[in-house]
């Protein structure tokens, strides 16, 4: 089953490429506490460099196309704010998702249990199958203060079927692997669907956004 | 006479849901004296302001404070000041004369640096430069933090620490204890504490509930001033959260500790703080424009007024807190204040340089009650040219997203991408182009357009320290003119190291610093040249025919 607003931008084709390779878009969001480093990993991928960054206000959003050699994926990252008050939108921003990044500090074990805070709100959100989900350890530089071990991160990802990966995006360790997993689990999950349930092919990437959704409540729209 | 086509009836506000009503001429003034009436000044639009019309300095705060005495005080002397002309500004000075040479000796005494404000200037400086948490961990025990300039507290009702401008809030809790006992001590007895002036310091106290705000200062600034600052800090708040979510939460929880709301945004309040103490545009309440031709300005206008969205209420492209351009939905105004917020949010955060930033945002004086969201992103990634585009609707991100792709593709097809990226080489003018020999910077401030204008300030204000105690004098100046029991419309003031002349009147504020050679008769005649030199130059040093989509 679908969700009615799921759909439409699953798969479609960006433009027409001149081989006949599979194009597809996918959102893919990063959710976690404060300063865990959401905004560095979406740096580092997208830019391969890091800073000290300031906390996010609201969301960033960022685009960062991936060839494959069996399709051309172009990825819509959003980069979440991890403060509390943004928590009210939040849901705004994962909505849609076909992946999620749940970062935590594997030097500060209260961040971890934030981030399983975040699974069981995705789990409420999503079917199973619908969202791709990667726990990820951020932080491996500071393995001295390390307070969340790479077992019991790998033990919870294993049951409930996430994949774990740790990275540290200051000293650019595992940063486009993870986003590369998530590209390739992407394309099995589209492989796997039945081809009876893959939508239509778009001609446009954003046309769904102008068409009403029936599922909003504009609560904080003046 | 050129004044019939500045007649127009744009002035007239159709008070819709989401303007909030605001005292507004309905029609610009007719004197026979073009250039100073109101609407008519160099600097003044076309086809009406941008911004929610403030008359004066008083009108931003007015408002909340209720204060009837002083509005309409003002008012009377804006009658009067329609009749001055640029000929009788020197009358004007030499009845004054008497009273501004018994004056100026003890402005001379008052606005004299000690050293160990110097010190303290420094002190700050290197704090600028410093993270947020070197802040933390300030020592709130020790004679440095003390010594700053300006303290701002921020407390809720119950007395729980908000936000400190220095040192941590944990370690401040039984000062701010103290603060509220203060304020709740008056209120019992059905009074309000406003400020305590003591040994150097004033201490001033805002209440907004369900928020107090205090501010402890060393700096010469006015009571008013001060409280104004710290309303600044309110809307800031406000801006994160909206007053109704304020409100309910403490509603809800009366010991509420709103610090988990607002982390991570204490360094938006910082920034806000330091950028008042030395960005005019607060004081004077009003936006300063990058200098550009007009010709430019007016295509890159037209080209952002054609990226419009149905949800787009403000589209706003700035460079370094500077307005390049603005348009407007129609019937919609922005205030100055809403603008400094956003000016300030922009240049809080370096991470809007990178990617598309999408972020729920209020405008309290606009509407106090809900989130716009606003799309933040810089055009090029080595240009400080920022677009921010207001929108209604949270889930219009890619509509709005795809505004800024047609903006920028417009403007590559007007061709006008290099000659913009010429125009932010040269952010500021230098005074020396307007020819006045003794002539050291100035502020010319339009009011009908909300807009001001002023050059680049130079030799010998080069250090920090000399910057700022410019901007002191010229805040000092201002708190003089603006004074609500006693305002004044001319001031001329001697000091040690330049010389100074403010002149109010309703059409517009002038504030001019001359070296400290010059006399007074000198300086008021070059008062003359310069407005001629404004109105000659206002094309490039205004936005003077604003777009609404």
């Amino acid at each position: 089953m679908f969700k009615k607003n799921m759909a439409p931008r699953r798969t479609q084709h960006v433009g027409a490429g001149p081989s006949t390779e599979q194009s597809y878009i996918y959102k893919v969001v990063l959710l976690g506490s404060t300063a865990v480093g959401k905004s560095s990993i979406a740096f580092r991928y997208v830019k391969n460099d890091f800073r000290e960054s300031v906390p996010t206000m609201g969301c960033s959003f960022f685009t960062q196309l991936v060839c494959l050699e069996t399709a051309t994926i172009k990825l819509e990252i959003w980069d979440t704010a991890g403060q509390e008050k943004y928590h009210s939108v939040c849901h705004l921003y994962y909505r849609e998702a076909n992946a999620a990044l749940l970062v935590y500090d594997i030097a500060r074990k209260g961040t971890f249990a934030r981030a399983k805070l975040w699974l069981r709100e995705l789990e409420k959100e999503f079917l199973p199958d619908e969202l791709v989900i990667v726990l990820v350890g951020n932080k491996t530089d500071l393995a001295a203060e390390r307070e969340v071990t790479f077992e019991e991160a790998e033990e919870f990802a294993k049951s409930k079927s996430l994949i774990y990966m740790e990275t540290s995006a200051k000293s650019n360790h595992q940063v486009t692997e993870v986003f590369m997993a998530i590209a390739h689990a992407l394309l099995k999950q589209e492989q796997q669907k039945e081809p009876a349930l893959r939508p239509q092919p778009w001609k446009k990437s954003r046309v769904d956004l102008q068409e009403p959704s029936n599922q909003t409540k504009k609560c904080c729209v003046n | 006479m050129a004044a019939d086509i500045h007649k127009k009836k744009g002035w007239e506000v159709p008070n819709g849901s989401l303007v909030p009503a605001d005292g507004q001429p309905t029609e610009r003034s007719e004197s026979p004296t073009p250039g100073l009436a109101q609407g008519m000044e160099p600097g003044a639009g076309q086809e009406g302001a941008m911004f929610v019309h403030t008359r004066s300095y008083e009108d931003l705060t007015s408002p909340e404070d209720g204060d009837v005495v002083s509005r309409s005080s003002e008012e009377g002397r804006g009658d009067q000041a329609d009749q001055t002309s640029i000929e009788q500004i020197s009358k004007d000075f030499s009845e004054l004369s008497t009273q501004l040479t018994g004056m100026a000796l003890d402005l001379e005494e008052e606005m004299r640096p000690s050293q160990e404000d110097k010190m303290d200037l420094s002190l700050q400086t290197a704090r600028r430069d410093s993270a947020r948490s070197e802040k933390e961990d300030e020592d709130v025990t020790m004679e440095t933090w003390r010594m700053h300039q300006k303290h701002v507290f921020v407390l809720s009702e119950a007395g729980k620490p908000v936000y400190s401008r220095y040192g941590s809030e944990e370690a401040l809790s039984s000062t701010m204890g103290v603060m509220m006992a203060l304020v709740s001590f008056l209120e019992a007895e059905k009074n309000a504490i406003r400020s305590i002036h003591a040994d150097g310091y004033k201490v001033v106290f805002v209440r907004r509930s369900p928020l107090v705000l205090v501010a402890m200062a060393r700096t010469r600034q006015s009571e008013q001033e001060i409280a104004h600052e710290l309303l600044y800090i309110y809307y800031q708040i406000l801006s994160l959260l909206t007053w109704t979510q304020l409100n309910h939460i403490f509603q809800q929880k009366q010991n509420y500790d709103l610090r988990r709301l607002l982390a991570g945004s204490e360094r938006i309040t910082d920034n806000l703080l330091d950028l008042m103490a030395r960005d005019p545009s607060f004081l004077m309440g009003a936006a300063r424009c990058l200098p550009m031709a007009a010709g430019l300005r007016d295509t890159v206008s037209t080209c952002l007024q054609q990226a419009k969205a149905k949800s787009l209420v403000f589209s706003i492209l700035l460079s370094r807190n500077q307005l390049v351009s603005l348009v407007r939905r129609k019937d919609q105004f922005l205030h100055p204040i809403d603008l400094h917020l956003l000016f300030n949010l922009i240049s809080s955060s370096s991470s809007f340089r990178e990617g598309e930033a999408w972020t729920p945002i209020c405008l309290p004086k606009f509407n106090s009650s809900g989130f716009f969201h606003a799309h933040i992103s810089y055009l090029e990634q080595d240009m400080d040219l920022c677009l921010l585009l207001v929108s209604t609707d949270r889930e219009d991100f890619f509509t709005v997203s795809d505004c800024k792709r047609r903006f920028q593709e417009r403007l590559r097809k007007r061709g006008v991408s290099h000659a913009l990226q010429e125009a932010l080489r040269t952010p500021f003018y230098s005074v020396s182009q307007v020819g006045i020999p003794d002539l050291r910077h100035f502020i010319y401030k339009s009011k009908s357009s909300g807009l001001f204008t002023s050059p680049e300030i130079e030799a010998p204000y080069v250090s920090e320290e000399e910057k700022q105690r410019l901007l002191e004098l010229y805040q000092y100046l201002h708190s003089r003119a603006h004074n609500s029991s006693r305002p004044l419309k001319n001031i001329y003031f001697t000091g040690p190291s330049e010389n100074l002349l403010a002149w109010v009147t309703s059409a517009f504020e002038l504030y001019v610093c001359y070296s400290p050679l010059g006399t007074k008769a000198a300086a008021v005649s070059a008062v003359n040249k310069l407005m001629k030199w404004i109105r000659r130059e206002e094309d490039q040093l205004f936005i003077l025919t604003p777009q609404t989509y």
